[in-house]
């Protein structure tokens, strides 16, 4: 049988659901043997590839960056997984949204309480502009399958995966879709 | 009091005439989810959760406040109940600001487990993310705005139990508030006596105690029932 094309990635998030991910331990030897990875922030790779069976997505949508790459990853893949609370509902990326729009965030950190030269972070191509509001992962792109937790622990992530190389829709026991 | 016969979910129960679809349900072991209930106090039928479908009647109805009658045929998980419910949790989650992972009711919370017990894995729509206070002026709780769900179990524990009645509703619709006494802060309420019962009527991380952090705020609900029932019943053992 061909090897899963496997992808991770990383969106508005602290990389938390990313270290859960090597929480796997000695399962992650397993996983290598029938899936095949082909772009994560844990491997060398730039670029997202053009064909990938599935792709555990870690954060919220929070800059125009994570947009584009949402939609790109969606393109190019048959499974999407929203991987943890970030990715599935905002969570923390999400914590600036009751305070306002991205100025009104980023006014009184950049400007007014600034020290020597106060000024926004506005580097065209280098900085990624802050969206509005924070956005889950399914309100950006369509989501095949939600991984909730923060982070989701390792059982969670190898029970929706094991289920996905078993060829079976993913099913989480009712303690394993707890959200925090 | 008579006995009536009545039938929840293709099981032939027997109730007390008067007694809740609730209370008849749980004595059968059949799980209907709540969240406004709570053992000790009145019924305020206000989360709509506990909705179960009676043959004969198109309405839902709150089975914390049906009374049991003869003859009845209750269905408690109907697809169209689930899906309601589901709705409802949303509704929940979309209103207020309700972050799990940041919570001081991280794990013990009602409204977290219900959104896992009833598959609400996700939020279909759109969140509001309203900008509400917290209010910590009281010097051992405090209360979180954006974790309540005006479930009203607080105003009916301070109220019914406690006798205070610091506690109440002020506002309209989506701006509706708890508030205490004449909507001052906590800590200039007089007729606050600092019982706590609140905090352990609360079902989510909206009412606390003051230097909990994320998922310190274990509570004990056991304890109100307790109360009631040693006072009415005369009962001070558990
Ligand atoms: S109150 Fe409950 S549902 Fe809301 S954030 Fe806290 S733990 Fe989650
Ligand atoms: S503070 Fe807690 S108990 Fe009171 S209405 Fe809000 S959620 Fe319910
Ligand atoms: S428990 Fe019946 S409406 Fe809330």
């Amino acid at each position: 049988m061909d090897k899963l094309k496997f992808a991770t990635v990383w969106l508005g998030g602290c990389s938390g659901c990313h270290m859960s991910f090597l929480d796997l331990d000695e399962w992650l030897i397993e996983l290598a043997d029938r899936v095949e990875l082909v772009y994560s922030p844990l491997m060398d790779a730039k670029k997202f590839p053009e064909d990938v069976d599935v792709v555990l997505v870690e954060g919220a949508v929070a800059n125009q960056e994570n947009e584009e790459m949402a939609h790109r990853l969606r393109k190019a893949s048959r499974y999407v997984i929203a991987f943890g609370d970030c990715a599935v509902t905002g969570n923390v990326t999400a914590l600036r949204n009751p305070l306002g729009l991205a100025l009104e965030v980023l006014r009184p950190v950049y400007l007014e309480n600034g020290d020597a030269n106060p000024r926004l972070p506005d580097e065209k191509g280098i900085v990624p502009v802050l969206l509005d509001r924070v956005l889950p992962l399914h309100q950006v792109i369509p989501v095949d399958c939600y991984l909730p937790g923060c982070p989701p622990d390792a059982p969670r992530i190898r029970a929706v995966l094991q289920d996905l190389l078993d060829g079976k829709v993913p099913q989480l026991s009712v303690e394993q879709r707890y959200f925090g | 009091m008579s006995v009536v016969t009545l039938t929840i979910d293709e099981k032939i129960v027997s109730a007390q005439e008067g007694q809740t679809l609730l209370d008849v349900a749980r004595e059968n072991a059949i799980d209907i989810p709540t969240l406004c209930h709570l053992d000790g106090v009145s019924e305020a039928a206000a989360c709509r959760l506990c909705l179960v479908e009676v043959v004969g009647t198109s309405r839902l109805l709150p089975a914390c406040v049906t009374r049991a009658a003869e003859g009845m045929v209750v269905h408690t998980t109907t697809p169209k109940l689930v899906e309601y419910r589901r709705m409802i949790l949303e509704l929940f989650f979309t209103e207020r600001n309700h972050v799990c992972s940041v919570c001081v009711a991280n794990s013990a919370c009602e409204l977290q487990a219900l959104a896992a017990s009833q598959g609400m894995i996700h939020v279909r729509l759109d969140y509001l993310h309203p900008h509400l206070p917290v209010d910590t002026s009281h010097q051992q709780f405090g209360i979180d705005h954006n974790r309540c769900i005006l479930c009203t179990r607080c105003v009916r524990a301070c109220d019914e139990i406690e006798g205070a009645h610091t506690w109440d509703v002020a506002g309209r619709g989506i701006h509706s508030r708890v508030i205490t006494d004449l909507a001052q802060p906590w800590g200039e309420a007089t007729s606050c006596t600092s019982c706590g019962k609140c905090v352990q009527a609360c079902p989510t991380g909206a009412l606390f105690r003051q230097g909990s952090t994320v998922a310190e705020m274990q509570k004990d609900r056991e304890q109100l029932a307790f109360l009631v029932r040693a006072r009415k019943e005369k009962q001070w053992i558990s």
